[in-house]
């Protein structure tokens, strides 16, 4: 694993007698996506803001590349909230000027690479029209491209495909695992688990306030197997649920054009051999592979298991 | 060019850009010229003609109506009478009005009519009234045996000079009224300032909260940045009009009163001076000397305070207060946007700020009246209202020490309430949807 990038330790914040977030503790590796899931009113928003120093915690510390987090690390971090805004009377161009100086970029380089940007998205003639003039998608291009102008390190993203098409989408996805490749590290934070799977390294989930579940994403998949598998064979499902016997049971079938589909998870500690071992001799095996669950399904089971077990009615 | 540097920018330009701005700076002076051009100009086109039929049933004022430029007077052979007059008046265009005056006029001056089928201007009306008037008491005085000479010498015309003695011994001349002037403008343009621009920083920031861009500027400045920054971005728009609003204003007067003079020089001997001063006109003859040479010598006295009121210091003075009356009360206008998420919603709070400008701008009338009491001194030393109730006192003289320590104040309170309203801010700008009460407003300010 790489150094990390980012790292909070023991991070808490508190409003007014409502906790926002309870003792987190994350580190970020350098040139990984990083996955900040977590159901809504995680408190996923209040430590984003602490990461961009927009509030202090009250108690914890916060580490950038090292270093204690400082003002002078705002530069090399890059924010796309996801409630985004941009002046609505301003002009594009000049907007994307405005903001990428007010993160430290001279005038000089914002304007050289605010072209290559509009000329890479092809939108060079929005230069000179107002924010308002702009669909909702177009006004997120443009944001999109003032986030990642000044080349930030570390670059937080909290549903950055919300409201694109799926052409865009793709379009900001490419960027997106572009950026990864030239060594920008991302926090990624999405209700969408199907891009978590696709795009993240690493995952954080937050429930309540506090980290229930982290680690690599194929780690954290792994964690969750239920010994699960699909049998794929050609013969009678009672044929087939006969053979399982004490090894499995059988969860879920399907009669496909030419062949049957089973679910089964193995029981009483048997192994896949052992089963198939029993199958075999009575359906012909097409294929067999293990079912690992979506991320989709863990964040479910997680924050349902977490809430079953800490949070009382 | 460091952040806050380029926010001071981005408040300015985007403001003086707009087309609103633009319009204002030119309507302004406009406005203000067409305020002083429009009623000279009024004055001197409000004498229509006036053609008038009198019936003087008491005959004492036979040929003794005199004729003006626009007003004439005919008097019919002895024997008309007021009916026929008032037919003759409805038949034909040469008379406008038909004055009665009844038999008994000495005894009972109420009771003359002016009938008309074309209503006669205020001037007209009141140049009719002043001559009776006249002549009426100069019949009584002469019937009381005084004569007209007698009364001429005993006309006394009275003006005080008013001279400030300060400790020092110095004497200096000193005219109230001016000083009345400079300080209630002084006074109203501050109030003005501190509401249009004040009302401007506020929407402003509701204008980032709404759009949502807040959350990406303060993560890349500190919400204090962004917001001193608006505030003075702002500050500076208002100091561009102003400036722009008395350039443009002293043109458009002057050019406007050169267009009223030389239309009229042509048509008229009457000079600007005396149409402005239209009860001069309605003075009948022997005073008019007299008066022109009264105002001749209050005009004088007028220059000779103008040179006394110190000019610096009120200059110096207004500047002060105009930036520090505004940057006190936009610190707590910025809070109040933060605070709402939308203007409808931002009445509530304004009541505790508009309450003291309003305050001090009723207050200022009282003080002008009595610009040493305690409580014009204590008005002027208490930071929410100092910004007018000074500089409506400064015209009249104040020791430096009470202006020194009045700024002092100043200073201190702008640096206290803009604290309070920036610990308000930072908190208010990333809040939504929350109905927001005092309650809640004291516990951002505790929030670290």
């Amino acid at each position: 694993m790489n150094h990390p990038i980012f790292r909070a330790e023991n991070v808490s914040k508190a409003y007014a007698g409502h906790v926002a977030i309870e003792d987190i503790s994350i580190s970020v590796p350098e040139g990984s996506i990083f996955g900040l899931l977590g159901p809504n009113g995680a408190g996923k928003t209040t430590f984003i803001r602490i990461i961009n120093q927009i509030t202090g915690p009250d108690t914890g510390q916060l580490w950038f590349n090292g270093e204690r987090l400082e003002e002078k690390h705002l530069g090399l971090i890059g924010y796309l909230p996801e409630e985004r805004g941009l002046y609505k009377k301003m002009k594009v161009g000049e907007q994307a000027l405005y903001l990428c100086q007010l993160k430290g970029l001279s005038k000089k380089a914002a304007l050289e690479r605010l072209k290559y940007w509009f000329e890479k998205f092809g939108i060079q003639a929005w230069w000179n029209k107002k924010v308002e003039e702009l669909s909702k998608g177009m006004a997120q291009k443009v944001q999109f491209i003032i986030t990642v102008l000044h080349e930030p390190k570390l670059l937080i993203l909290d549903e950055p495909f919300s409201g694109f098409d799926p052409i865009n989408t793709n379009l900001i996805k490419s960027e997106i695992l572009e950026l990864k490749k030239k060594g920008t590290t991302i926090i990624f934070s999405t209700h969408n688990m199907g891009s978590v799977e696709e795009l993240c390294d690493h995952i954080a989930l937050i429930n309540n306030s506090r980290v229930i579940l982290e680690g690599e994403v194929k780690e954290v998949r792994s964690r969750f197997r239920t010994q699960t598998y699909n049998i794929d064979f050609e013969g009678s499902m009672m044929q087939l649920g006969s053979s399982l016997g004490t090894y499995g049971e059988l969860l879920n079938h399907d009669v496909e054009d030419d062949h049957m589909d089973a679910t089964v998870r193995l029981v009483n500690g048997a192994t896949t051999n052992q089963l198939l071992g029993n199958i075999m001799r009575t359906v012909e095996v097409k294929g067999f592979h293990e079912v690992i669950p979506s991320m989709n399904d863990i964040f479910i089971e997680a924050v349902e298991r977490y809430n079953r077990e800490n949070v009382k009615p | 060019m460091n952040k806050i540097g380029l926010i001071i920018q981005r408040e300015y330009l985007t403001r003086v850009r707009k087309k609103s701005f633009i319009v204002m700076t030119i309507i302004g002076p406009i406005l203000m010229a067409a305020l002083m051009i429009v009623p000279i100009w009024m004055a001197m086109n409000d004498e229509d003609e006036a053609n008038i039929l009198v019936i003087d049933d008491s005959f004492l004022f036979n040929e003794r109506m005199t004729d003006t430029e626009n007003i004439h007077f005919f008097f019919p052979e002895v024997g008309v009478g007021l009916d026929s007059a008032k037919s003759q008046m409805v038949a034909s265009d040469d008379f406008d009005a038909v004055l009665y005056i009844h038999k008994n006029i000495m005894s009972s001056p109420s009771g003359i009519q002016l009938i008309y089928d074309k209503q006669p201007g205020i001037n007209v009306i009141r140049y009719i009234e002043n001559t009776i008037e006249n002549d009426i008491e100069k019949f009584k005085l002469a019937k009381s045996g005084i004569n007209q000479a007698t009364i001429e010498a005993a006309k006394t015309n009275v003006r005080l000079v008013t001279t400030k003695l300060d400790e020092i011994g110095e004497e200096s001349k000193s005219n109230t009224e001016l000083s009345m002037i400079v300080g209630m403008f002084s006074g109203i343009l501050i109030y003005m300032f501190i509401f249009l621009y004040g009302v401007q920083v506020m929407r402003g920031v509701i204008e980032e909260k709404t759009s949502r861009i807040i959350e990406v500027i303060i993560s890349s400045v500190k919400p204090f940045e962004l917001m001193m920054g608006k505030i003075i971005g702002i500050a500076l728009v208002g100091l561009t009009q102003f400036l722009l609003w008395i350039v443009l204003s002293t043109a458009f007067i002057s050019g406007g009163k050169a267009l009223v003079e030389d239309h009229f020089s042509k048509g008229s001997p009457t000079s600007i001076e005396q149409a402005m001063n239209s009860t001069e006109q309605l003075v009948p003859e022997g005073e008019e000397a007299v008066s022109a040479e009264l105002n001749q010598e209050a005009i004088d006295e007028i220059f000779a305070s103008i040179n006394q009121i110190d000019f610096p210091v009120i200059l110096f003075s207004f500047l002060f207060y105009f930036l520090g009356g505004y940057l006190i009360y936009s610190a707590l206008f910025a809070a109040v946007g933060s605070a709402v998420d939308n203007e409808a919603d931002s009445q509530q709070f304004m009541l505790p700020i508009t309450a003291p400008i309003i305050f001090s701008f009723v207050m200022a009338q009282v003080v002008i009246n009595n610009p040493e009491s305690p409580m014009s001194f204590w008005l002027s030393m208490i930071p929410f209202t100092s910004p007018i109730i000074m500089m409506v006192r400064i015209p009249f003289g104040v020791p430096y020490w009470e202006l020194g320590l009045s700024m002092a104040l100043l200073v201190i309170g702008f640096i206290g309430t803009t604290w309070i309203a920036g610990r308000i801010y930072r908190t208010g700008i990333l809040m939504y949807g929350k109905k927001i009460s005092y309650k809640e407003l004291w516990k951002w300010l505790r929030y670290h």
